[in-house]
C-alpha cells in the first residue's frame, strides 16, 4: 500500500449493491441513492445511531433527524463553520458526511447571526426549556390522542346523524399524516437546544483538555454529569417496585427466570396486596416504561411497556438486596457533593487566577445545559418514538388483516415499506373500503416484503465499510465532533485498523475505571438478557441507560457503538461498573463464552481465551 | 533541634532546617512531621562538617586552597581533589562528632545487628534548583554497621571535593565559605519493589495525574536507568489508571551479604508481571497528593514497599521542569462566558 492509498478509504462508486438486493435498494427514496458526484465528498457509516441495516420504514428516522438537524444548523441556529449532514444508503446501511462552511466572508456573517440566536438561548435556557418541556408534553399528548386506525363495516350511525361528513376511511389518512408530521416534529424540538447544548459542554471539555492534557474523558464527563436526569428514572422505578413487593408481602412472586404473564395473573388474585402492587406497576409505566430497550431508532427496539422482560428480569436482585438489609437508593446527595468536590480539587490544581474564572464560567455553562443533553432522550427517543412505531404496528396490524402481508402476514411486516409506500398502501385500503372493491395490496405487497426480509437478511452478513471517499485535512464540523466524536484522529485510527492483522485486543472508549476478567455474555436482543449470569460480563452492540437494572448482575460491559459520553458511560459510572464502549465490533470478535479482560481505565478489551467449554448435553 | 548538634532526628527537622541538614534531610523531616510513613533516620548537620572542617584546617588549609585553584589548570584541580577527598576520609574526626554518629546509628539500629541504614548527601540547596552541587547525589545502600556508616558519612563529605565540584564552584567564582554538606543516615527499606512518582505529568506537565514508575527489588535500579520499570499514569483525583505499561524487568537490585547490593536475574514469570497492585497504586496515589497538599507544589517522590507490603516514602522534593516554566492562562479570559463557546462554533481550532 502506497502513501498516497493510505489517506484513503474507498470510494462511494466502488461500494456494490450486494447481488440478489437490487430492488430492496431501489425502494429507498431517490435523494439517498449515491450519485457519482459523492465520490468528491467525504462520507461515514454512522454506526453509532444505525448499527444494522435499516428496514425500509425505519429510514424515516434519518430522514426526520437530518431534516430538522440541517434546519437547526443550517437556518435557525446558523453555526458558522457547518451546515447540515447529508446522508445516504446503500445496503441499508446509512452514510453520512457535513456540508462545512469555507468562506471566509460567509463564515464571518454567520457568527453575526449565530451569536444573536444562540446566545438567546444560552442567556435564556432554563425558560426556554421550561417551555420546550411543555411542547414536548403537549407533542406526546396528542399523538396519545390519535385513535386507533379501523374501519367499521358501515360508517357508525352516531357519525351520519351528526352530519360529520367525513367517512372512516378518511381517518386513516388523518391518523397516519398526524403521525408523520408530528414524528417530524419531535426531530425538530429534539435538535432544537442539542447542538448548544453539546457545545457549551465541549467548551468546557475543550477548556480541560487544554488545561489538563492528559485528563481521561470519564472525569471530565463526571464534573457535568447531571445527577436529577430523565436517564436515571426508570431503574429507579425498578427499585422502588422491589421495595414495595417487599412492603406488600409479595416479594416472593418474583423469581429468576420467571414467567410474567402468569406472575401478573397470580398478583391479580391473590388479594388486595397483589392488586395494589400492579397498582404500583401502573404507577411506573406510565411514563417511566416508555424506554426504549435499544437507542429507539429501530422499531423493533421495544420499549419496556412493550416487553417487560428486562425490568422484571431486574426485580428478584432487588429484591434480595433489600431483604438482606442493602440500600439500593440512588443516593443523589452523596452524587452531589461527588461531583461538586471533583470540580472543586480540578479547580484547585489550575495554576492562575485567570484560569479559575473561566473554568468558573465554563462549568457554570455546562451545568445549566446538562438537563437538557442527558433529559431529551427520553421524551425523543424513547417515548415519543415509542408511540411512533406503535402506532404505525397498529396501521401494520389492520393492513396484515386486510390481507396486504399475504396469508401469514404480521403486523411487523409494515415496517419493510417506506414511510411513502405506506401512505400509498393506506390509500389503497381507503380506496378498497369505500369502492367495496378488494385492494390491490395482497396481490401487490407480499413478494416486495420477502424481497426486502432477505434482502435486510442478506445486507446484515456483508461488513460495510466505515468511511468513504477522501480523508479531510482537518474536520470542523462540530456537529460531526461533538454526536459522532469523529475527528481526524479517529479516522487515521480507522485507517490503521484495516492494514493491522488479527489481534486478540479491542479499542474503544474508557467508560468507567477499573480491570475485570470475566466470562463474555454476547446479548443481542433484549430477549436474550436472560442468559446473563451473576458476573458476567456484558457484551452488547447499543449500550443504553435502559439496561441499567441488570448493571447489578454483570462485573463489566462493553459495547459496539458509543462514546464516552454515551448513555451507557453514564450509568457504568454511577455503578462504578468498569466499560468500554464503541469498540466497533465487540458482538462480532468475541465469541459468546469466551474469557476476557476489560480495562475500562484504558479502553481496551482483551480476549484471554477462546475455546469454550461444551457444556454436557 | 538546636544550631550547633552535629545530628538531627527526622522527627525534630522541619523544611526550614534545610540550611543546616540539606534539601533531603530537611525533607524527610518534614515528611515525618506531617505523618507520613519515613524510614527513620537521622542527619549528620552542616555543623557536624564544619567542625571536622575546622579541625582539617588546622593541620593544612582547605578552604583557602580551593579558592586559590585556577579551573582551567585539571591537572592542579585533580591533584588537589585527591589529596582533599584522602584527607576527609582519613583524618581523624572530632570525637564529638564521631561519638554522636556512633550513638546516634546505636540509637537507630537499637544494637541490632541486622538494621542497615542507606547513607545519602544531603545538599543544602534544593538538589535540582542548584547546579553547583551536581553530582554529589552519592547514595551508599545496605550500610552494615556503625563504623562503616561513619566512612560512607565522609566519603559524602569528600565528594564536595571532587574534580567536577570544585571545578564548577571556581568557574562560578563561589565562595568556599558556604560550602558544605549534610549526610542523611536512614533505615534501609528491603524492598519488595520500589520506584518513583510524578504529582504531575513529566511529558506534559499535566497536575491532574500521577505517574508512577516501580520495578522489583530495590529502587536504586529505577533511579540508575538498569531496568525499566513499569509504569502508570493515573487520575490524581479520580484514580482512573489510563496506562498501564508493564515492562520485561530482567533483574531486580537487592542486598548483597556483605553490604551494598547487586543485581539478581529474575524468573520468567516475575519479568513480565506487574511490580504493583491496582491497591498499592491507590496508596500511592493517596500519598502522593497528601504530600503535595502538604507542600503546595507538585513533588518527585521515591517509596519503596517492604517484603510487609508496608508503602515508605524515601524522598520528596519539589518538581522544578514544569514548575520552572511561566505560568500563562489556558486560554483567553472573556468578560462573557458565552464568547468561550466559539472556540467550538467558531471555526478552525
Amino acid at each position: 500500500m502506497t502513501m498516497a492509498d493510505a489517506k484513503q478509504f474507498p470510494l462511494p462508486s466502488s461500494l456494490k449493491v450486494v447481488p440478489g438486493t437490487e430492488g430492496a435498494q431501489a425502494a429507498y427514496p431517490y435523494f439517498t441513492q449515491f450519485v457519482p458526484e459523492d465520490d468528491g465528498k467525504f462520507w461515514f457509516y454512522n454506526s453509532m445511531h444505525f448499527p444494522e441495516p435499516m428496514h425500509h420504514f425505519d429510514m424515516i428516522t434519518a430522514e426526520a433527524a437530518y431534516v430538522a438537524l440541517g434546519a437547526a444548523n443550517t437556518r435557525v441556529h446558523v453555526l458558522p463553520t457547518a451546515k447540515g449532514i447529508e446522508h445516504r444508503i446503500i445496503n441499508g446501511r446509512v452514510y453520512i458526511g457535513g456540508v462545512a462552511v469555507t468562506d471566509p466572508a460567509e463564515i464571518q456573517e454567520r457568527v453575526g447571526e449565530f451569536q444573536q440566536r444562540a446566545f438567546y438561548y444560552y442567556e435564556h435556557w432554563e425558560r426556554l426549556y421550561d417551555s420546550w418541556k411543555e411542547k414536548m408534553k403537549t407533542l406526546i399528548a396528542d399523538a396519545l390522542a390519535l385513535p386507533k386506525p379501523e374501519l367499521p363495516d358501515y360508517e357508525p350511525l352516531e357519525n351520519v346523524h351528526a352530519g360529520k361528513g367525513v367517512a372512516a376511511n378518511h381517518a386513516l389518512l388523518d391518523i397516519y399524516q398526524k403521525q408523520i408530521e408530528g414524528y417530524h416534529r419531535m426531530w425538530h424540538h429534539h435538535f432544537e437546544f442539542l447542538l448548544l447544548g453539546y457545545g457549551a459542554y465541549m467548551t468546557f471539555f475543550d477548556f480541560c483538555k487544554k488545561a489538563f492534557p492528559e485528563i481521561s474523558d470519564q472525569a471530565i464527563s463526571r464534573m457535568v454529569a447531571g445527577m436529577e436526569a430523565e436517564i436515571f428514572r426508570p431503574d429507579e422505578e425498578v427499585k422502588r417496585l422491589a421495595r414495595r413487593a417487599v412492603e406488600l408481602g409479595v416479594d416472593t412472586h418474583f423469581t429468576d427466570g420467571m414467567n410474567i404473564e402468569a406472575v401478573l395473573a397470580d398478583l391479580d388474585r391473590v388479594g388486595n396486596a397483589g392488586k395494589e402492587w400492579l397498582g404500583e406497576l401502573e404507577t411506573s409505566r406510565n411514563p417511566w416504561f416508555n424506554v426504549s430497550s435499544g437507542d429507539g431508532f429501530y422499531h423493533y427496539h421495544r420499549s419496556w411497556n412493550d416487553d417487560l422482560s428486562l425490568p422484571f428480569a431486574a426485580l428478584p436482585g432487588y429484591i434480595d438486596k433489600i431483604k438482606a438489609g442493602a440500600n439500593i437508593e440512588r443516593p443523589t446527595d452523596q452524587l452531589i457533593s461527588e461531583r461538586e468536590q471533583l470540580v472543586a480539587d480540578y479547580r484547585e490544581l489550575l495554576d492562575t487566577d485567570e484560569d479559575r474564572a473561566t473554568y468558573d464560567q465554563l462549568i457554570g455553562l455546562a451545568h445549566r445545559v446538562f438537563p437538557y443533553v442527558e433529559g431529551h432522550k427520553f421524551y425523543c427517543e424513547h417515548w415519543y418514538t415509542n408511540l411512533f412505531f406503535n402506532k404505525i404496528r397498529e396501521f401494520g396490524a389492520l393492513l396484515a388483516q386486510n390481507g396486504f402481508f399475504g396469508a401469514n402476514g404480521r403486523e411487523e411486516d409494515v415496517f419493510h415499506l417506506t414511510q411513502y409506500e405506506l401512505e400509498s398502501a393506506i390509500i389503497d385500503l381507503m380506496l378498497g373500503w369505500g369502492i367495496g372493491a378488494e385492494p390491490r395490496g395482497p396481490r401487490h405487497w407480499p413478494a416486495i416484503v420477502a424481497e426486502r426480509k432477505a434482502a435486510i437478511k442478506e445486507w446484515a452478513k456483508h461488513p460495510t465499510p466505515a468511511a468513504l471517499g477522501a480523508v479531510p485535512d482537518a474536520i470542523d464540523d462540530p456537529a460531526i465532533v461533538m454526536l459522532w466524536g469523529i475527528t481526524r484522529e479517529s479516522l487515521d485510527r480507522w485507517l490503521a485498523a484495516d492494514e493491522e492483522g488479527p489481534t486478540n485486543e479491542l479499542k474503544g472508549f474508557a467508560a468507567c475505571h477499573g480491570v475485570v476478567e470475566g466470562t463474555a455474555r454476547v446479548v443481542k436482543s433484549v430477549e436474550e438478557i436472560g442468559r446473563l449470569q451473576q458476573g458476567d460480563i456484558l457484551v452488547c452492540q447499543v449500550t443504553n441507560p435502559t439496561w441499567a437494572p441488570i448493571f447489578q448482575k454483570i462485573s463489566a460491559a462493553v459495547s459496539d457503538i458509543g462514546g464516552s459520553m454515551s448513555h451507557m458511560a453514564i450509568v457504568a459510572r454511577e455503578y462504578g461498573l468498569p466499560a468500554v464502549v464503541g469498540t466497533g465490533t465487540a458482538t462480532q470478535r468475541i465469541p459468546d463464552g469466551a474469557r476476557i479482560r476489560v480495562d475500562g481505565g484504558r479502553g481496551t478489551v482483551t480476549i484471554l481465551e477462546e475455546a469454550r467449554v461444551l457444556e454436557d448435553a | 533541634m538546636s544550631a550547633d548538634s552535629a545530628i538531627g532526628w527526622f522527627a525534630d527537622l522541619r523544611i526550614t532546617d534545610r540550611p543546616t541538614v540539606g534539601g533531603k534531610g530537611a525533607s524527610l523531616g518534614e515528611l515525618t512531621h506531617a505523618g507520613i510513613d519515613v524510614p527513620p533516620g537521622f542527619v549528620v548537620t552542616t555543623h557536624a562538617f564544619e567542625l571536622f572542617l575546622k579541625a582539617l584546617e588546622a593541620s593544612a588549609p582547605v578552604r583557602t586552597a580551593v579558592e586559590a585553584l585556577d579551573a582551567t589548570n585539571l591537572d592542579a584541580v585533580t591533584a588537589l581533589s585527591k589529596t582533599l577527598r584522602a584527607r576527609v576520609e582519613e583524618e581523624p574526626l572530632p570525637q564529638q562528632v564521631e561519638r554522636a554518629i556512633l550513638e546516634a546509628h546505636q540509637q537507630l539500629t537499637d544494637g541490632d545487628m541486622a538494621v542497615t541504614v542507606a547513607v545519602r548527601s544531603s545538599a543544602t540547596t534544593e538538589d535540582a534548583e542548584d547546579a553547583s552541587f551536581a553530582g554529589l547525589q552519592d547514595t551508599f545502600l545496605w550500610v552494615l554497621d556503625a563504623q562503616d556508616t561513619v566512612k560512607r558519612v565522609r566519603e559524602c563529605w569528600g565528594s564536595l571535593y571532587s574534580v567536577e565540584s570544585m571545578t564548577y564552584r571556581r568557574k562560578h567564582g563561589l565562595p568556599e565559605e558556604g560550602v558544605a554538606m549534610a549526610v542523611v543516615v536512614q533505615k534501609m527499606v528491603d524492598a519488595r519493589t520500589a520506584g518513583v512518582m510524578f504529582t504531575r505529568s513529566p511529558t506534559t506537565g499535566d497536575k491532574s495525574v500521577i505517574t508512577i514508575e516501580g520495578a522489583w527489588g530495590l529502587g536504586s535500579a529505577v533511579v540508575s536507568g538498569e531496568v525499566t520499570p513499569d509504569r502508570w499514569v493515573m487520575g490524581k483525583i479520580t484514580g482512573e489508571i489510563s496506562v498501564r505499561d508493564i515492562s520485561d524487568k530482567h533483574i531486580r537490585q537487592v542486598p548483597a551479604p556483605g553490604g551494598g547490593i547487586f543485581d539478581e536475574e529474575l524468573p520468567d514469570d516475575m519479568r513480565n508481571a506487574p511490580a504493583l497492585s491496582d491497591d498499592e497504586l491507590q496508596a500511592l496515589r493517596a500519598v502522593g497528593r497528601r504530600i503535595e497538599k502538604h507542600y503546595g507544589r507538585p513533588q518527585d517522590i521515591e517509596w519503596a514497599i517492604d517484603k510487609a507490603g508496608n508503602l515508605l516514602l524515601l524522598q520528596s522534593r519539589p518538581e522544578t521542569v514544569w514548575s520552572a516554566r511561566e505560568q500563562a492562562p489556558v486560554v483567553a479570559t472573556q468578560a462573557d462566558p458565552l464568547k468561550h463557546v466559539m472556540t467550538i462554533f467558531g471555526g478552525r481550532r
